[in-house]
């Protein structure tokens, strides 16, 4: 008897998102990336269709990270605390898609750097590349008050992907993006109704719901990965059902994550058993991003260039002929 | 759930009035209306007392035709009417009804197929109304059979268990819910199921308390559609307030908001 390869119907797809600008565009960018439009579960390309690959931002720091694994260090260091020449390494040298840059210097505990200051990263690092721009905040609500509205503004017209709007504190970046023509990420803690929530209170601002892209608050492998898989899983399914309040494309922000973990951390002489440090460290970057690929996610944040170039090569094979 | 707004019906007298004055101002002003309140599709039913009901449909379906691209269920037992409808409503429409004995099935789901329309059959044939569960699951079972053999996938179908009124015979939504349980295992993919839902409570007192308790229970049975009053706002939000507790919509803080986004 003949294998039939059971086909599911879906009613709805992933909303498609643009970020970046050219200068047809009122921009500055030389590229720009589309994602989501997907209409099955990720790479069923038997069932539905991927139109747009999964696309790599590495993130940069406005300022050099107060303690970083030595792989990353040997990779990293010569451009780390240097956000326009790190952004460069990334495009230049690794094909970075896009920039993360991330105002962790910001953060009153991590140098508390004011507003002008991370104005002058997005200047600089909107110079030094043509690639689109995710600029991020510190993460600390009050304080991204205060210079996400000066980091936006300084990127008007840029299209840029600004975070994150959180169930907590969500006006200011919103009515920023709103104002400066830009795209937004709205953030849960690995809770599928909060993410529901605060992309209902994004659009009750009158953003409109092309305009936003989700992201759960990731955990790395060993760290609640699973957990935020299966919500992945779960917003895509609520997707492909139609449900409008999910239908964004998602975001995981994995080298972070995945270099907090002990296992990527450790130098191989505090723990030998475990092997080379560069090659788990690594492992454990790659084998996060690519778990959150399969469970839908349309832009991976990373870190190690070793662990970029497998995963693009994952993204290859699992694309296949529509790569 | 599958929402579909009961309202555009010659029963009612403003629709009544407005077929025979000829007014489409009044009829898509209430389809507009039920579109907002949440419908997924209009019935469209002329009424038993239209002169011409072959006109009067192909008049009602132009006039929503005019204002909105959302399905129709076009509500008639002629098949000529039906026709009609089907042709000026265009492909996703949905045949409100036929019936379950074989001369009804020979005419409608080949139209069904013909039009690429969905097909609502009653658990009713020949010998009326069954008396329980099981007699409605044999005509269903007939019906599931007809459909596949003419090539109409089970998908395309939706049973109708036939609710009557709850001061008429006391014991039928009971039979009705069990119906909609074991229609589920009739087939692989199985049809759908759908209610019409007001019948419940048809010459009863507080017809909307028992309207929306049953469509509750209705739904916990795994009904997926209902031919509803959607201007009756308390009534969707119990229907949405069920979609979330049966994980059929993810759960938000302001989940009747989201579901009528």
């Amino acid at each position: 008897m003949p294998f039939e390869m059971p086909v599911e119907k879906w009613a709805a797809a992933v909303n498609e998102v643009t970020i970046g600008a050219t200068s047809a565009e009122g921009g500055t960018r030389t590229s720009v990336v589309k994602i989501g439009g997907d209409t099955s579960l990720p790479f069923l390309h038997f069932e539905g269709k991927t139109p747009n690959r999964p696309v790599i931002a590495m993130e940069v720091l406005d300022s050099k990270p107060e303690s970083w694994a030595a792989p990353l260090e040997q990779a990293l260091g010569d451009v780390a605390g240097d956000p326009a020449a790190w952004a460069k390494k990334c495009v230049d040298e690794f094909g970075a898609d896009m920039v993360c840059l991330r105002m962790a210097g910001a953060h009153p505990d991590q140098g508390d750097k004011s507003a002008e200051d991370c104005a002058q990263a997005v200047k600089s690092v909107l110079e030094a590349v043509g690639v689109p721009l995710i600029i991020w905040g510190c993460g600390q609500a009050e304080k991204d008050n205060e210079i996400m509205p000066r980091c936006s503004e300084v990127a008007a017209g840029e299209n840029c992907l600004l975070g994150a709007a959180t169930q907590e504190n969500y006006k200011t970046i919103t009515a920023a993006c709103m104002a400066d023509g830009h795209k937004l990420i709205t953030e849960a803690p690995i809770d599928i109704n909060i993410q529901k929530q605060v992309n209902i209170l994004v659009s009750d601002m009158g953003l409109d719901l092309s305009r936003i892209v989700m992201f759960q608050a990731t955990g790395g492998l060993g760290y609640g990965m699973e957990y935020a898989y299966s919500i992945m899983e779960r917003t895509r399914l609520a997707a492909l059902s139609g449900d409008r309040m999910l239908s964004m494309p998602m975001l995981a922000v994995v080298g972070p994550e995945a270099w907090k973990a002990k296992e990527a951390r450790t130098d191989a002489e505090t723990a030998p058993e475990w092997g080379a440090a560069m090659e788990r460290g690594v492992s454990w970057e790659t084998t996060t991003a690519t778990c959150f690929l399969h469970g839908g996610t349309n832009v991976l944040v990373m870190w190690h260039p070793q662990a970029v170039s497998l995963l693009r090569k994952m993204i290859d094979s699992l694309m296949g002929e529509e790569a | 759930m599958f929402s579909i707004g009961e309202r555009i019906n010659g029963m009612f007298k403003s629709v009544k009035d407005a077929i025979q004055t000829k007014n489409p101002e009044a009829i898509q002003a209430l389809a507009k209306k039920q579109l907002e309140a949440g419908a997924n599709c209009l019935d469209v039913n002329v009424g038993p007392a239209a002169a011409d009901p072959l006109e009067a449909m192909g008049w009602l379906v132009k006039a929503i035709r005019e204002v909105t691209d959302a399905p129709l269920a076009i509500d008639t037992t002629k098949p000529d009417v039906m026709r009609k409808g089907l042709e000026l409503a265009g492909p996703g429409s949905i045949i409100n009804s036929t019936k379950g004995q074989q001369d009804q099935l020979d005419i409608f789901v080949p139209l069904a197929v013909e039009y690429d329309a969905t097909l609502i059959a009653l658990t009713i044939d020949e010998n009326g109304i069954p008396r329980d569960a099981n007699g409605r699951a044999e005509i269903a079972l007939r019906v599931v059979a007809a459909a596949m053999e003419k090539g109409l996938e089970p998908q395309r179908l939706m049973i109708d268990a036939v609710i009557l009124p709850v001061n008429v015979t006391q014991p039928t939504p009971g039979h009705v819910l069990e119906t909609i349980r074991n229609v589920k295992v009739l087939s692989d993919p199985p049809p759908k199921t759908v209610l019409g839902l007001s019948n419940v409570s048809q010459s009863t007192q507080l017809r909307e308390l028992l309207n929306r308790t049953y469509l509750v229970m209705a739904l916990a049975a795994g009904l997926d559609a209902a031919i509803v009053d959607v201007l009756d706002t308390e009534l969707m939000d119990a229907m949405i307030a069920s979609e979330v507790l049966l994980n059929r919509a993810v759960y938000a803080d302001d989940f009747l908001k989201a579901y009528r986004a």
